[in-house]
């Protein structure tokens, strides 16, 4: 069963939901229960960004929420504070705690992260539950209620506008965060860290981002929960309900907004449902439902790992990019002249334990050429390509790029200074549009950070970036799959778009790792008819690449190394007839 | 704080951490065969306590049932699932272990229960019903997505855990309660009492602990979940089924964990969710042991139970807090010096 994709189903559904309330049909039981769907939906969809984007799974959720409960209930109650004050207090509260949790959470690497979130889920809960001036375990009671002026809003039907219109506000914010410059970043930390860092993104800095606006969404959660609810206790913000949260986000389709939203409704229908009916079968009451919900996640688990929302409404559809205006286009970085030394490499050498894998190598690139790094399998070929992009550090030796020595070089850095590159694995965000996954190669050409992306006031800077990101595709030829999922095209279309996207930083040299293989004959010249373009506007090449006809006809001057060391350099006329190179292709003739 | 306050303190950790020691080796033992972190691991301690406290009554626990009720479960899954390739062998085995042997022990249970036999028949029944829950949560829960992620599996033994804690409480009722110690004998050294349960808890410690070096160290059966543990293809590639190495490991948890329930019934008043506590804790002693090293856990696992005693004497309202912020500068170490290669899914 799958509805039309598009935007148009799920607006439906919000505007019946919206408008059911005020109809006369419903009671009070039932807004009530919207209400909590709500609170809940902010906190799921804050974990879809964390979990089903970013891949950080937090179990830890529910303190966050708490965090900004307790900070309404203690100013409100113990100072007087009016509670619409105490929003900022509760947003910046959770923010600075989450900073601070996040500093160290984020950086644990695979399931640590997980059993991170768990260790603090289940410390806070004590806390709170500990504290005296935050009431102990019986809490903070009689927080007053929002009002209008003097209109206190206490009918849930009053308080439903509240909740609601924070829920549509958390969605449209998370779209537009999504769909900006930033967003293109996150969305790649999952899959595609590599990549992110190739192209400049400081994925720490971007996964600390994402942390702290979940939390921060989990502490408006909190609010809107102390107010409503009138009374907080450390029960709701155990590491119980924060797996209920991830089940949330989970059952919703971890990555889809709008499914944390049905993900929330599911699981407090459900546990709402089954704390009624549950106690009618069993003849007492407890917390049975637990018993459901746990089979549930097992379900979901064994059955629809992705979640119930693409079951339901097919694969997201594609992305509106902003449209470039006046054929204007990001600034082109002013090349060195042709000819001028450009990468200059001086004893690099890289050693694994007792490997040498890379054995004092020496070479220059100069700019406006072609230079082929070649060599049998083993050769040191990739780690050479890893040392210049800073993906590993230098055992000894040097590398310069235009005079400035790469010491402490990062990915990152590389990226600064105008080195694009592409992978020997293609590194791309399979779920991100072709065009998403090249303006990627954009990232520092911008400049708006999250805070303008969510306002959308990114819209001029993303459409040169798109523009710019459209002339690349063109340029590969891909410009007719460019709304395309990037998971659905062909291996020699994925490298073409990594060549793409390594265009896109309009970078002085240009680092591709075996861009040729896997491509057509077709792609393949059309690939070298490319290249020479890009070096007569003044490019460099760097190419790693193991088809010799290509690599033969393109390269100006050819680097061999076998074994880590560099046993030739030439022209490839030369290069041909050097007995050093026929050696180590074809074995010695002893 | 003076001397025999300290001395006090330590062994109490110790003998809190002993069992800790015991549930911890399970959780690293699970997770290096089926890379389950098994939060449910603390349900088959509280289990194996309320039910041997049902026994010391004379009352007929809820375990049989509970134990019957899983193997339905186990039953129907393995049917459903393999129902295109299902041999009468096939079929005679579900038939066997996961109906006859619950509906024996039920039988068995209700007729030994009103004859009180005694602290030794008490725990055997008792064993006896936990450790086949094992073997069937593993085919119920986790072995129709085995190859999943960790994060995948991680999120489904909590979906069990919250499962069996509700369970849990339909079964055995939300009354705590505690057994009767292994040993009453008590003798003082110094300004020092040492009672006989203490000693009983490291003996029986020291001796699984040592037992579990020889089964993994010496035989065929432990070599091959080794094996398992360490390249699960090429176990496979080897002859050695991952599934049957997934049910072992799981078996030996619920064996474990029973026997930590034994343990630390005489030590407190157990609740039907008292076992996520102390599975977290053996937990955090896992994690401190890297989620790898048997003795490293185990020493970890005593420093746990050491901190936790101590934490309690300064702070006892922040007991939990402390000993779960513990956690987190050892997961950052970790991640930092002992990284690990990426998830891939």
């Amino acid at each position: 069963m799958k509805f039309s994709r598009g935007p148009i189903i799920p607006a439906i559904c919000a505007l019946a939901i919206l408008v059911a309330p005020f109809t006369g049909l419903l009671p009070d039981y039932w807004i009530t229960l919207f209400n909590y769907i709500g609170i809940s939906s902010l906190v799921a969809i804050g974990l879809v960004l964390l979990t089903g984007v970013g891949g950080m799974t937090s179990f830890g959720q529910a303190a966050f929420v708490g965090f900004g409960a307790y900070t309404t209930a203690v100013l409100t109650t113990r100072f007087g504070i009016s509670p619409w004050l105490t929003l900022p207090a509760s947003l910046i509260v959770t923010m600075a705690v989450a900073g601070l949790i996040g500093a160290i959470t984020v950086r644990l690497s695979g399931h640590y992260l997980p059993l991170g979130t768990i260790a603090w889920g289940i410390a806070f809960f004590y806390l709170f539950g500990n504290l005296d001036w935050l009431g102990a375990h019986d809490g903070l009671a009689g927080i007053p209620p929002l009002r209008l002026g003097t209109h206190p809003l206490i009918d849930p039907r009053d308080y439903f506008v509240v909740v609601w219109i924070a829920v549509v506000m958390a969605v449209i914010a998370t779209q537009n965060l999504l769909g900006g410059r930033i967003g293109r970043a996150i969305r790649a930390l999952r899959r595609s860290t590599r990549a992110a860092e190739a192209f400049g993104v400081n994925t720490a800095a971007a996964k600390l981002m994402v942390f702290v606006y979940a939390a921060m969404l989990a502490g408006l959660a909190g609010w809107l929960y102390a107010h409503f609810q009138r009374s907080v206790s450390p029960g709701p913000f155990g590491i119980t309900t924060g797996t209920e949260y991830l089940l949330m986000a989970v059952l919703g389709g971890a990555g889809r907004v709008y499914g944390a939203i049905l993900g929330a409704a599911g699981i407090t229908f459900l546990r709402d449902q089954l704390q009624n009916f549950l106690p009618w079968l069993i003849g007492n009451t407890g917390n049975y439902e637990t018993i459901a919900f746990g089979a549930v996640l097992v379900l979901i688990l064994q059955t629809a790992s992705s979640g119930v929302w693409p079951i339901l409404f097919g694969p997201p559809p594609p992305p509106a990019p902003p449209t470039p205006r006046g054929g204007k286009t990001t600034p082109e970085r002013t090349l060195p002249a042709p000819g001028t030394a450009l990468l200059q490499v001086q004893d690099a050498r890289k050693v694994f334990g007792g490997l040498v894998a890379v054995n004092d190598v020496n070479f220059d690139v100069q700019s406006g050429r072609i230079i082929g790094l070649i060599g049998p399998n083993g050769a040191g070929k990739s780690t050479t390509f890893n040392l210049i992009t800073g993906v590993l550090p230098l055992s000894s030796g040097q590398i310069q790029f235009e005079g400035h020595a790469l010491r402490t070089q990062t990915p990152q850095r590389a990226a600064a200074l105008g080195l694009g590159r592409t992978f020997q694995h293609v590194e791309i965000v399979a779920d991100m549009s072709v065009i998403e996954n090249v303006a990627l190669g954009a990232h520092l050409l911008g400049r708006a950070g999250p805070l303008r992306a969510i306002l959308r006031l990114d819209r001029a800077e993303e459409a040169l970036l798109f523009a710019n990101a459209k002339r690349q595709l063109d340029r590969v030829g891909l410009a007719d799959v460019a709304f395309k999922p990037a998971g659905t095209l062909a291996l020699g279309q994925l490298r073409l778009v990594e060549v793409a996207r390594a265009l896109c930083l309009h970078p002085v040299l240009l680092l591709l790792d075996e861009p040729a293989a896997g491509l057509r004959v077709g792609e393949k010249k059309a690939l070298a008819r490319l290249l020479r373009e890009v070096r007569s506007e003044g490019l460099s090449v760097l190419l790693v690449e193991h088809d010799m006809d290509f690599v033969m006809s393109l390269a100006d001057r050819l680097v061999v190394l076998d074994f880590g060391t560099r046993i030739a350099e030439g022209i490839p006329a030369d290069i041909r007839q050097h007995p050093a190179v026929l050696e180590a292709y074809l074995g010695g003739v002893s | 704080m003076d001397g025999t306050i300290f001395l006090f303190l330590l062994q109490d950790g110790i003998i809190n951490g002993a069992v800790y020691a015991l549930v911890a080796i399970a959780t690293v033992l699970v997770f290096a065969v089926t890379r389950v972190i098994l939060v449910p691991q603390g349900e088959f301690v509280a289990f194996t306590a309320l039910t041997i406290a049902a026994l010391e009554n004379g009352n007929v626990p809820a375990t049989p049932w509970l134990l019957l009720a899983l193997g339905g479960l186990a039953a129907a899954s393995e049917i459903v699932r393999h129902v295109s390739e299902l041999s009468w062998r096939r079929v005679a085995r579900i038939a066997l272990f996961d109906l006859a042997l619950p509906v024996a022990l039920l039988l068995l249970t209700r007729t030994l229960a009103p004859m009180k036999l005694g602290q030794a028949v008490n725990i055997l029944l008792a064993i006896a019903l936990i450790t086949p829950m094992g073997p069937m949560i593993y085919r119920i829960a986790f072995e129709p997505i085995a190859h999943s992620s960790v994060l995948v599996l991680l999120m489904a033994a909590f979906g069990v855990h919250f499962s069996l804690t509700g369970l849990g409480l339909l079964f055995f009722g939300p009354e705590g309660s505690g057994t009767t110690p292994l040993s009453s004998a008590s003798f003082s050294l110094g300004d020092l009492v040492i009672s006989g349960q203490s000693i009983a808890v490291l003996i029986v410690t020291a001796v699984l602990l040592v037992l579990f070096a020889l089964f993994f160290g010496r035989t065929l059966l432990g070599k091959a979940l080794r094996a398992c543990s360490s390249n699960r293809v090429g176990a496979r590639l080897v002859g050695i089924p991952t599934s049957a190495a997934g049910q072992i490991a799981f078996a030996l948890a619920a064996l474990l964990g029973a026997v930590s329930g034994v343990l630390i019934g005489p030590l407190m008043t157990v609740f039907y969710d008292s076992g996520f506590l102390i599975g977290l804790k053996a937990f955090v002693a896992a994690i401190l042991g890297g989620l790898v090293s048997y003795p490293l856990t185990v020493l970890a696992a005593l420093g746990v139970g050491f901190a936790e005693a101590l934490f309690s004497f300064w702070a006892s309202n922040f007991k939990e807090v402390l000993v779960f912020t513990l956690i987190i500068p050892v997961l950052a170490w970790r991640s930092v010096y002992a990284p690990h290669a990426e998830e891939t899914e």
